[in-house]
């Protein structure tokens, strides 16, 4: 089967995720056509600065989701503390204030479930480093609508626990290295 | 088939959704047509999964019948998720920044738009008393959900989040201690009666219903997230013509007035908390 080339990536990273995104995140080059939907498990009273210290960082665009912002290419979007993040059918993203899921919120789950929805099998999502299991049932989700699901090498990873929940629920997910996660992207990207 | 072909037909899923929601409008004037799909979706198969229908169709079969069904049905469709003085530092803005105009008027119209179980509403009558505005204020607390409007005019909540809402108050620039506003006793505490003296609770939505007239302040955070764009302009347009001269109306801490087509009635008051001030550029 030729997959067709996808139209946006979804990541999730919990315990270890600045480490992680900051092998990824700047070796993304300038002309990178993709948006990246992140969700990163920070604490809810906290001002998130995830997407200032990644701007210093990066060539591709990084922003913290607004309500209803239209989805640009070439852009890493990080959700908010305190909100879900939701992809619409118009090319925008929503944010809502609905219950934690797995005591997250934002929710990895929540952003790869409407992913799925919007994408089906045209996006690819990333289980990272995390030591709780959110994003497992997201990335079965992704992966039964026909997405790319790839997830840190539990081996690896800081904390194995969360690629390791995402492989158990996927056994077919390509496990990688984050060189390997950061090599793949570019190519597809 | 090939897969462009595919990709024209709606999924049955969302199918539906579209018909359930039709139902909800023409059968109980509920209308949650334009609200932002991704989130009424979830919360749609929540509602599926834990009320044991096998489909959509299933549970808007009874909706249909069943009157009893419509306020079970509100309750996943509505999201009530607040705390008092929830993000402090909008509180402390208009304490400092808003209350100051508000200062100058003999009579003050304050509106909470989608006051869920009341915790705004409290938050801005202590915060109104404190700042000796309270006599002259009334407060129009709306929201479309009864069971949630009962709850805030009962104005008592469960006592292990008083703890929150005690640092939100104090960090809020907080001139009192808010255990002057509540008495605990069973695991809860309620807040005193005196401080809803001055609030008219209403059933108002903003989707279907009209202006409410010459606010001087409107309250409005984490609600218009639930809708689509064009949805949002609406409720946008009726809180632009609900606002005295010179008004303010204050959103969610990332919503924005920026991707509205009322944008240039507006003008950023206080930038960081997504303060507008009515009145063009």
């Amino acid at each position: 089967m030729i997959r067709s080339l996808p139209r946006a990536i979804v990541i999730g990273a919990s315990a270890g995720a600045l480490e992680a995104l900051s092998v990824i995140l700047p070796a993304l080059p300038e002309d990178f056509r993709l948006p990246i939907f992140i969700v990163v498990h920070i604490p809810p009273d906290k001002r998130s600065v995830l997407a200032e210290l990644f701007r210093a960082k990066c060539k591709i665009r990084v922003s913290e989701v607004e309500d209803k912002e239209p989805i640009r290419p070439s852009t890493a979007y990080f959700a908010p503390p305190d909100y879900h993040v939701l992809v619409e059918k118009d090319h925008t993203l929503a944010l809502t204030n609905e219950e934690p899921v797995l005591f997250s919120r934002p929710s990895i789950d929540v952003l790869f479930e409407s992913a799925a929805d919007i994408y089906g099998p045209d996006v690819v999502a990333v289980l990272l480093t995390g030591a709780n299991h959110d994003g497992a049932k997201g990335l079965l989700l992704i992966a039964r609508a026909g997405g790319e699901v790839i997830v840190q090498d539990p081996e690896t990873a800081f904390a194995a626990a969360m690629p390791q929940a995402g492989l158990d629920l996927c056994p077919d997910a390509a496990v990688l290295s984050l060189q390997g996660i950061t090599d793949y992207l570019r190519r597809v990207g | 088939m090939d897969a462009a072909v595919i990709e024209t037909f709606e999924k049955v899923e969302d199918i539906e959704i579209r018909l359930l929601l039709e139902a909800l409008y023409v059968r109980y004037h509920y209308d949650f047509r334009n609200y932002a799909m991704g989130s009424i979706k979830r919360r749609l198969r929540q509602a599926r999964e834990q009320l044991g229908f096998a489909t959509i169709s299933a549970m808007q079969e009874r909706l249909l019948h069943d009157e009893t069904m419509l306020p079970t049905l509100l309750g996943y469709l509505t999201v009530q998720v607040s705390e008092m003085f929830r993000d402090p530092s909008y509180f402390k803005a208009i304490r400092d920044n808003v209350v100051p105009h508000l200062r100058t008027y003999p009579s003050l119209k304050v509106w909470i738009a989608g006051c869920s179980f009341g915790e705004e509403v409290y938050s801005l009558a202590i915060l109104f008393r404190e700042e000796g505005l309270e006599d002259r204020t009334i407060f129009y607390a709306t929201d479309i959900n009864q069971d949630a409007l009962q709850g805030a005019e009962a104005g008592v909540y469960d006592l292990d989040r008083i703890q929150l809402f005690t640092e939100n108050h104090r960090s809020s620039g907080g001139k009192s201690s808010l255990s002057d506003y509540y008495s605990a006793g069973y695991g809860r505490v309620t807040f005193d009666r005196t401080l809803r003296d001055r609030v008219v609770f209403s059933d108002h939505s903003l989707v279907t219903d009209a202006v409410f007239g010459e606010m001087h302040l409107i309250s409005c955070r984490n609600v218009m997230i639930y809708f689509d764009r064009p949805l949002q302009d609406r409720a946008i347009g009726l809180f632009k013509d609900s606002l005295a001269r010179k008004g303010f109306l204050g959103i969610g801490a990332k919503e924005n007035l920026r991707f509205s087509a009322h944008a240039d009635d507006f003008q950023e008051f206080v930038r960081e908390e997504k303060i507008y001030q009515k009145g063009g550029k």
